[in-house]
């Protein structure tokens, strides 16, 4: 075929390139969704419960993902600090997972029950309090916000489309999950959702 | 056993796979065997001169091509890639990750293996252990304790200064960082605010804090008498390494000693289960470290207090 034909027939261009540009995909992506490893989760893992969820707002909201990455890689310089190395079925109910790519900060995925949530409070309110040369900004505010009224506003509704795309809550779940909202402040939710971070293959009790 | 539903992935993504190498290599082929006139231009001009020649392609370019087509038939047979082959290297990340496990626990053995007859206290002593001990307390403690092993106010105890929540000998000390620990101060608001305020005049007497109303220090020591303080406290209120209970003579606070804070203590508590998760504790770390590691912590945490 020569690149006249190609570039004077717009409808063959266009499918040529689709083509050139779902190969990849196509042995790459595609088969994941039919791959066990993938698909189920390792004991112990659970969907967010509402709390959670609307801490995972607010960590996708402020931006958590832009220094700190949830993805500890097989080597042992990475599982000598953080524990167990991250697997596919730890992230099932993660849509969209919040893996990142960038470590400013150190990796989170192992984080929960780590520290306390006291050490939390205290480590977001002014990061200096408890690391000194630490250079994550302060999160002061979250503890003057209540989560119903900002990322919990519509939690039905986030359950309900993590619902749709296969997380399995129940109806007393989505039905509840105001309820358990209650008064707590966006940096409640923020800390439990750390505190359930990476707990399925911790080696740390 | 596969890990794909269903076996037909398998011979899709090599099929795939080979179809897309082969058919890389049938085109390139296609385009070297077609007939070129070298110089002719394919009619397009812009800017008045410029023009698009039809060359063939070059050939150190298309040799190229044909080498990275070779190669990746290579890897394909070495490494998995071509369905549930797993290519004759046998190559897993986790396989790559246990030989890299295997071999560092090769080569730091003997360093931890030096120490394993050692009396903590000796171990204390040794140049050499302390510094590994505190690169491991800078990578696994100072988040709570601080890089000096100073500690913080609101329950993050000094390492430093020989006062010792669970005990300091070296054998409590290994057991803490070991199996970690959980002291619990529980809630007295039922006590009735005025008592608080008597038990925390009485509390901020016994280590001169100033601010200290006389006649409620002694009604807050009869207080002390009646409630189950001295349980965790010691009837001397001097602490209790068995129950985590600090001793409250010595002017060392985990929380401030300022009497807000000290009445706060005692009406709602600290470090109590519930809320959202955990509260304050001092995690186990045995699992995760192992035990050499943990016992050359304990000889670096105990080498702190005692130089």
């Amino acid at each position: 075929m020569s690149q006249e034909k190609i570039e004077k027939n717009v409808g063959l261009l266009i499918v040529v390139i689709l083509l050139a540009v779902i190969w990849g995909g196509l042995v790459e992506i595609l088969p994941l969704f039919f791959q066990k490893s993938t698909t189920t989760p390792v004991d112990g893992v659970k969907p967010y419960d509402a709390v959670q969820l609307a801490g995972r707002e607010v960590y996708i909201r402020e931006g958590c993902y832009n220094c700190h990455s949830q993805m500890i890689r097989p080597f042992r310089g990475e599982t000598e600090r953080y524990g167990h190395y991250s697997v596919a079925g730890e992230f099932v109910y993660d849509h969209p997972f919040q893996w990142s790519s960038k470590r400013t900060g150190p990796d989170l995925h192992r984080v929960g029950g780590r520290y306390s949530d006291e050490w939390h409070r205290i480590h977001l309110r002014n990061p200096r309090a408890a690391e000194a040369d630490s250079n994550m900004p302060a999160y002061f505010w979250l503890q003057d916000v209540k989560a119903k009224d900002s990322v919990g506003k519509n939690i039905e509704a986030k359950m309900q489309a993590l619902s749709l795309l296969g997380v399995p809550y129940q109806p007393e779940d989505i039905s509840n999950a105001r309820k358990a909202l209650g008064e707590l402040t966006e940096e409640d939710v923020l800390i439990a959702y750390l505190q359930g971070l990476g707990t399925a293959l911790t080696t740390f009790k | 056993m596969s890990d794909f539903t269903h076996d037909f992935w398998n011979f899709y993504i090599a099929g795939v796979a080979l179809v897309g190498i082969i058919g890389c290599a049938l085109f390139l082929w296609s385009q070297g065997s077609a007939s070129y006139t070298i110089g002719k231009t394919t009619g397009h001009s812009w800017d008045e001169d410029l023009e698009e020649f039809n060359n063939p392609l070059p050939k150190w370019w298309s040799w190229m091509f044909y080498i990275t087509v070779v190669f990746s038939l290579g890897y394909l047979v070495y490494y998995p890639g071509l369905g549930s082959f797993p290519g004759l290297g046998k190559w897993t990340s986790v396989g790559q990750y246990d030989a890299e496990e295997k071999a560092a626990a090769a080569d730091y053995a003997p360093l931890y293996d030096r120490f394993k007859g050692m009396a903590i206290p000796a171990i204390a002593k040794d140049a050499k252990a302390m510094e590994m001990g505190q690169r491991l307390f800078r990578t696994y403690c100072i988040q709570c304790h601080g890089i000096d092993g100073g500690g913080k106010d609101g329950g993050f105890p000094n390492l430093t200064d020989n006062d010792w929540l669970h005990g300091g000998t070296p054998e409590r000390i290994v057991e803490t960082i070991g199996n970690g620990w959980q002291g619990v101060m529980t809630p007295h608001d039922y006590l009735g605010a005025d008592t608080v305020r008597n038990l925390a005049h009485y509390v901020r007497s016994l280590s001169n804090q100033p601010g200290v109303d006389a006649a409620r220090a002694n009604l807050g020591r009869t207080a002390w008498m009646n409630s189950d303080c001295f349980t965790c406290h010691g009837t001397d209120a001097k602490g209790n390494p068995d129950m985590g209970g600090p001793n409250l003579t010595d002017n060392i606070w985990l929380y401030k000693s300022d009497e807000a804070t000290v009445i706060d203590t005692i009406t709602n508590g600290r470090n109590l289960e519930g809320g959202t998760t955990t509260n304050n504790r001092m995690p186990a770390w045995k699992s995760f470290l192992g035990e050499d590691k943990v016992k050359l912590l304990a000889a670096y945490v105990y080498g702190l207090s005692n130089k």
